[in-house]
């Protein structure tokens, strides 16, 4: 009644996204987003939403009324407010990037202004969590403790805090050029030598309560208006207190904690969330003794978090749909479980599996980062494995992870150093592989003894198999209980095959001959105490029963559902696994979508993914989930499992093409074990990805590429290079996001970079290629329908060759290419198209230099750039992609290029978590997401592009730093328009000598090796420089110390930076043409109509 | 060793024993908890039966020192589970489970799919069973056919706590999470066996209300705590039940009650209170249930299962009597509910 009266009080609900992908903000809000606009879209509540991550599902058509593709910054959002005037705002579904910016609005007073609502728990609340002292302070208040320390900027202050809290106590210094350094005192001694040690270096030092080895368990909170609320799902760090959450290992539920522990710290939970008044979901994190029951409230985190969308996929309980019901006006009570639709949404799921979420790193891709982790988030994306016993997650959740690692053991890992780093699980079994014991391994790691029994456990039967295999030559060796064994504890069909000296075939038949194959099991949020009527499923050893799916379909998808015309069809989506640089929410889009296209044509889809992080692990979005491995094998067992239950004439058809490189990587095996694939064919697929025969293909349609070859030894590499002439490209032949790759610039440079890449890649020759210096590089990605072309976008890179293009800026349609390079660029596709009889989405990479072009790669699959063609031309090229692989002849004519605007996608960089990282944009990919927006021209779509990035108009000055006479001459025309802007322009010796030959205005600073004042560093530092311009040269490394500093120092200072000297051409003319007010606030729609 | 669990309808599970080797037989029930088995093996209200524990790992956290017990041994007649930890972990634990199933001559099976068990028990309702880790028996056990409260009730009265107040708690297969319950807030626990009239056994006002404890099998087995039940009613003496308790105080005010399909045994069951709206997540483990239409018009339902919508307490509309369904006492599972021991101690003069 006047609950009622409540919820129907919104008519436009503002949702505000976390804008692009980075470390720490991932895919999970796009989840969470996606969600809160299903929620909406349910209560016919106007939806808008401003995200300018245009490779999200919720940025979709299907999911909010309106669109805006701009950076989600207060000022952008005060726009949008005023021009749509909503009624209300949803601030908790895109990460720290909308609740900061939900924060400064309400400081601005934009909400009261405008009268708009904020949904879910209020800015108080979420102030108070926010401020570390206010939180101490709050939780004071109900007698929960918090962990004891204060901040110290002189000795005695910080002796005056020792003594209140006792020893020992953690130290901290403020970071520094070079890394945050902390350390442990035991005593006052100890201490007295420390804090003068690091006062020395940093103004203020941190001083805490050292929790050495404590757990660390979160729960996940929801509460409704009405003081009903639930703990969803509690999770439990492999990994001690002090590393990060994003960095440690987890499982859910706990596993160490007994019914008093679990129950206590759930109630602490209640106590504290209902005490702060939360509205919605909210995470907390707890430390707990491991000797005794003391604990300490870590954080609460007042909005969903990547924390609660693993645990909506870990328990099935759909947390932000549920939050955004709460939001609004909506009590749990009166809410149904999503799974079961019979029982209530206020209960707590009961698991009868165990989850292992790993994160995934990607170190290797930076130039100077650590592999040790720490307090700070580094990876870059995760995995989650479902099993019913540990090992059998664990060695799921590393085969997940697509790191090429199929065990703890036999993977090259021989380094015995117990620190904490991203590869600490491999060397702990290669530790107890060795003969050590668990208590040794528990004292330096502080991971509980629980967890290292198993891991032993692992590592003992994997020795074990290796003496039989070896003691015996025959296959006997394999007994069908050694192997049922392995594959309860979780080992592949590949590494029994390796160890028994045997194809990965060989065991799969053995197994399918002893009836040893997985069983599936049904996710139903309550232990199988109800039915499901969802199909949310996994695979597992430990079990008898097969579960059948859940008929009662009561899950529609949201479009018409279309009779199927030959019975029922099925088909597999396989997605694209752990997001990683090189393949992230982009990939998910295209199966999502593919997926839909699928259901709305008729047939029953079934989605293979492993990424809690995504919208394709949500349950409902295909009619059935397996949240499983993207491997051959597990693939195969879904195979078998789906023909077996379907009866139908047209069978079980996967799909291959839309979750990046993983399953493409598949086709082949899957083709030759005779499975059904739609769309282009495996072997035109291996055509394109082997460079031999691709090579061979282009030579004879007499389409241009640079001059290759591969080589297993080095000496010939080098005198390839010679023969062609430097530079030249280094790269292993299979190739993702540039592993490996590089520039050489000279034969000595050229054998430094062997050395590394043959490390790399063991089993794949290194490939030389010449490097073409100064080219232009284009996309096209389209899709081919029997070979012809159906439809295609291209799009031009703004940086030349030698950026990686998931680096790169990309424009589209293009703005400076010559009409003859387009002909010439469709006639090349249309004969590669034609000769490999391309039936699908497809993406050639092409380099344009003097009226020529030439093909760098071609993916016979959708690339990471298809949801920005497909948006920003308005076609859907992964639905057409899809009904042409369905057989459907589409028609018609599709305008990509004349175009009335101009879209720009813009990497987004995470620099500012990877300590010490070189961020100068190299031809190995380093972004971590990207966004895009629309301008009526090619300056107001990349401004607007760039400040969703993070990037600030800059006010005053601007610092250079031009290598080479030829930057310097080309940079000439954008220094004399920063100087006439009126921008006051900092320089360094080379630069500022020519600036002044040129008669432009400039101040000189001094490099930190001429240590002369005003140093570049200080200049930074005292925040005189608002826009760092440093180009540097390739060829050289002379110098490069001192650009390194500059660069880190901009990201550590959070100064904008940019390295390349095309983008610095264009942000400058962007800046003299354009002021902030001139970017229009124009919605999605707005540009384009269809 | 191989172990077999055999239920009534000729299903056969086969595992591996990690208990005492003796066969054994009971009622069938599974808990969806995730932590506490040393609370529910415990537990006097699974006297009789063989517990199916859904959480695929047990065995994690080892067991405490029987302080921490619910009562002073293993009640459960059998445990099944998929996968037994024999490597516990926990500043806490003085052994393994398997160690204490093996001293308490317990039988107990692992490698079981419990998730096919379950859900076969969920179809078919709770059935009888028998574990065969030692020689076959033929009989079967039936908790239900007789009155077990001899069997987990205290022999004698025993007195805990110091308090103004002296709450009487009949011991129909108490947990000590009551007494502790009681305790901790101020008040003298009088524990009697379940066959003890209060009225004739203790001097006159002697005692100032009446707890009946939680308990195994089907309350209309325990016709002599239902009749005392009865004479308490009739003296108005404030009276609060848990779990059996109340159904027994259902029985004695003259409703019924009957047996739930599989019956409600975990730690996330939510119930909502009628008439504050306000909802709490509860421990239950309880296969009969009351019968809220064949109360009297006195009585009035007081909390509802949200999941089903069975009734999960009752209450007099003009006196103290009030009974819950599921366990304020917790131990295993979530302990808000304890706020009702306070409204309890609230009616007590």
């Amino acid at each position: 009644m006047g609950n009622k009266l409540k919820k129907n009080k919104f008519k436009k609900v503002l949702v505000l996204g976390s804008g692009a992908l980075k470390i720490g903000e991932a895919g999970e809000f796009d989840y969470s987003g996606s969600q809160a606009l299903k929620a909406l879209k349910e209560a016919k509540i106007e939806s808008v939403l401003i995200n300018p991550n245009i490779a999200t599902i919720q940025t979709s058509k299907s999911l909010a009324n309106k669109i805006y593709f701009l950076p989600v910054t207060p000022y952008f959002v005060q726009k949008v407010i005023e021009k749509e005037a909503p009624d209300g705002i949803f601030l908790s579904f895109g990460g720290q990037t909308a609740l900061n910016c939900g924060l400064e609005l309400e400081r601005r007073g934009i909400f009261k202004k405008f009268h708009v609502q904020v949904l879910g728990s209020s800015l108080r609340s979420i102030q108070i969590t926010e401020d570390r002292e206010l939180f101490a302070k709050e939780l004071f208040k109900i007698a929960v403790k918090v962990p004891k320390g204060g901040f110290a900027r002189t000795f005695n202050e910080a002796l005056k805090i020792g003594r209140k809290l006792g020893y020992p106590l953690l130290i901290r210094s403020g970071f520094s050029l070079g890394g945050l350094s902390s350390g442990v005192a035991s005593n006052k001694e100890e201490f007295i030598n420390m804090v003068s040690g690091a006062l020395k270096k940093a103004p203020q030092i941190a001083i805490e309560e050292y929790l050495k080895h404590w757990k660390e368990i979160e729960y996940e909170v929801v509460r409704d208006r009405d003081g009903n609320k639930i703990t969803v799902c509690n999770m439990e760090n492999l990994d001690p207190l002090g590393i990060h959450t994003g960095e440690s290992i987890v499982v859910a539920p706990s596993q160490t904690l007994n019914n008093y522990q679990y129950h206590f710290l759930r109630k602490l939970s209640l106590q504290v969330i209902e005490h702060l008044r939360i509205v919605g979901e909210c995470n907390i994190q707890f430390a707990l003794n491991p000797k005794n029951n003391d604990c300490r409230v870590i954080e609460v985190n007042a909005r969903l978090s990547r924390s609660s969308a693993l645990a909506s996929k870990a328990t099935g309980y759909p947390l932000a749909y549920i939050a955004a019901k709460i939001a609004l006006g909506f009590s749990l009570p009166e809410l149904k479980n999503s799974v079961t639709l019979s029982t209530s949404a206020f209960f707590e799921p009961s698991l009868d599996y165990m989850v292992v979420k790993i994160p995934r790193w990607d170190l290797q891709k930076f130039v100077g980062a650590k592999e040790i982790i720490g307090s700070e988030m580094k990876s870059v994306g995760e995995v989650m494995a479902i099993g019913r016993s540990f090992p059998e997650a664990l060695q799921k959740a590393i085969r997940m992870m697509e790191t090429g690692q199929d065990g703890l053991l036999g993977n090259g890992i021989d380094d015995t150093k117990l620190l904490p780093t991203t590869q600490r699980l491999f060397v702990i079994a290669r530790r107890f592989s060795k003969g050590e014991s668990v208590e040794n391994i528990y004292k330096v790691t502080g991971i509980d003894p629980w967890f290292l029994y198993q891991i032993k456990e692992i590592v003992e039967f994997e020795d074990s198999l290796q003496s039989s295999s070896s003691s015996s030559s025959s296959s006997g060796a394999f007994s069908r209980q050694i192997v049922l064994k392995a594959k309860k504890l979780g080992f592949s069909d590949k590494l029994l095959a390796r160890t028994f000296k045997v194809n990965e075939k060989k065991i799969r038949e053995f197994r399918k001959k002893h009836d040893i194959a997985p069983r599936v099991k049904h996710i139903d949020t309550l232990a199988a105490e109800y039915p499901a009527k969802t199909n949310y499923l996994y695979l597992t050893y430990h079990g008898n029963e097969s579960e059948t799916a859940s008929t009662d379909c009561s899950l529609q998808p949201t479009v018409v559902k279309q009779k199927p015309e030959d019975g029922s069809r099925e088909a597999i989506v396989l997605g694209s696994g752990p997001y990683r640089i090189g393949s992230s929410v982009e990939f998910d889009w295209c199966c999502v979508t593919a997926a839909e296209t699928l259901r709305s044509k008729g047939f029953k889809t079934i989605i293979i993914n492993c990424n809690p992080e995504t919208v394709s692990t949500d349950f409902d979005c295909a009619d059935k989930l397996y949240f499983e491995e993207l491997t051959f094998e597990r693939v195969s067992d879904i195979y078998d499992i789906e023909k077996k239950a379907n009866l139908a004439t047209d069978g079980v058809n996967l799909v291959l093409g839309f979750g990046g490189q993983v399953p493409n990587n598949l086709a082949m095996s899957c083709f030759q074990a005779g499975y059904k694939i739609l769309g282009t064919s495996p072997k035109s697929i291996d055509r394109a990805e082997d460079r031999n025969k691709f090579s061979k293909l282009l030579d004879k349609l007499g389409i241009e590429q640079p001059a290759w070859q591969s080589f297993k030894n080095s000496d010939e590499a080098v005198k390839f290079a010679g023969k062609i002439g430097y530079p030249v490209l280094i790269r292993p032949s299979y190739v993702l996001s540039g592993s490996a790759m590089n520039v050489a610039y000279s034969g000595a440079g050229l054998k430094k970079y062997l050395k590394h890449a043959s490390y790399v890649s063991l089993e794949h020759p290194v490939v030389i290629s010449k490097f073409v210096e100064g080219a232009k590089e284009i996309e096209i990605d389209g899709v081919g329908q029997k070979g012809k072309l159906l439809i295609y976008a291209i799009s031009e890179h703004v940086e030349n060759a030698g950026v990686h293009s998931g680096d790169a800026t990309i424009v589209l349609p293009p703005q400076r290419l010559f009409l003859k390079t387009v002909r010439q660029i469709k006639k090349a596709t249309k004969k590669i198209l034609k000769a490999l009889d391309i039936n699908g989405p497809f993406n050639i990479q092409f380099l344009a230099k003097d009226n020529r072009v030439s093909v760098i790669e071609l993916n016979l699959r959708a690339s990471r750039s298809f949801p920005f063609v497909s948006k920003v031309t308005g076609f859907n090229f992964v639905e057409m992609a899809t009904r042409v692989m369905l057989g459907e002849v589409l028609s018609g004519d599709f305008k990509t290029i004349d175009l009335d605007y101009v879209g720009v996608k813009a990497p987004q960089f995470s620099f500012s978590r990877i300590k010490g990282a070189d961020p100068r944009l190299r031809v190995e990919m380093s972004s971590t997401g990207e966004v895009a927006c629309f301008g009526d021209d090619l300056e107001e779509a990349y401004l607007k592009a760039i400040l969703a990035t993070g990037f600030k108009m800059p006010k005053r000055s601007v610092f250079l730093t031009i290598g080479g006479e030829k930057n310097k001459l080309d940079l000439l025309t954008s220094a004399q328009k920063l100087s006439s802007l009126g921008f006051k322009i900092y320089a360094t010796e080379h630069t500022h000598e020519f600036l002044n030959k040129h008669s432009i205005k400039n101040t000189r600073v001094y490099k930190i090796s001429e240590r002369k004042t005003p140093s570049v560093l200080d200049s930074l530092k005292n925040d005189k420089i608002d826009l760092v311009i440093n180009i540097s040269e390739p060829r050289s490394s002379r110098g490069e110390t001192a650009g390194y500093l500059i660069r880190r120092s901009c990201v550590d200072l959070g100064i904008p930076l940019i390295t390349n000297l095309q983008a610095a051409e264009l942000l400058v003319s962007a800046l003299a043409n354009m002021k902030l007010e001139d970017l229009q606030i124009k919605s999605w729609d707005e540009y384009v109509s269809s | 060793m191989q172990g077999k669990l055999i239920l009534s309808d000729g299903t056969v599970f086969l595992g591996e024993s990690f208990g005492v080797e003796e066969s054994t037989s009971g009622e069938v029930v599974f808990n969806t908890g995730m932590v506490g088995y040393p609370e529910s093996l415990t537990d006097p209200s699974y006297f009789g039966q063989i517990l199916v524990l859904t959480y695929p790992l047990q065995g994690n956290y080892g067991v405490p020192k029987s302080e921490f017990w619910e009562s002073g041994k293993i009640q459960a007649k059998g445990l099944i589970v998929q996968n037994y930890i024999d490597h516990p972990s926990h500043f806490e634990s003085r052994k393994s489970l398997g160690e204490w199933l093996k001293e308490q001559k317990i039988p107990a099976i692992q490698g079981i799919d419990t998730r096919e068990l379950t859900r076969k028990l969920r179809e078919h309702g709770v059935m009888l069973g028998k574990i065969i880790t030692g020689e076959d028996i033929n009989e079967i056990y039936d908790p239900n056919s007789e009155n077990i409260l001899p069997n987990v009730s205290c022999r004698k009265v025993k007195e805990y706590g110091v308090g103004k107040k002296n709450i009487v708690l009949i011991d129909c297969g108490a947990k000590e999470n009551i007494i502790r319950s009681l305790v901790k807030r101020g008040v003298k626990v009088t524990r009697v066996p379940w066959d003890f009239n209060p009225i004739i056994g203790l001097p006159a006002n002697g005692f100032d209300g009446v707890l009946v404890s939680n308990g195994p099998g089907d309350p209309k087995q325990a016709g002599k705590t239902i009749e005392i039940v009865k004479q308490l009613l009739e003296k108005g003496v404030p009276i609060f039940g848990i779990c059996l308790g109340s159904q027994i105080l259902a029985l004695a005010a003259g409703g019924e009650t009957y047996k739930l399909k599989f019956g409600h045994r975990g730690q996330n069951q939510p119930v909502q209170d009628v008439i504050s709206k306000k909802a709490v997540i509860t421990s239950q483990n309880h296969g009969f249930a009351v019968d809220m239409k064949s109360m009297g018009k006195d009585w009035e339902e007081w909390f509802v299962n949200l999941n089903d919508g069975t009734n999960e307490g009752i209450r007099h509309k003009n006196k103290p009597f009030l009974a819950v369904q599921f366990h304020p006492e917790a131990n295993p599972g979530p302990t808000e509910g304890g706020y009702l021991f306070d409204e309890f101690i609230k009616y007590v003069k």
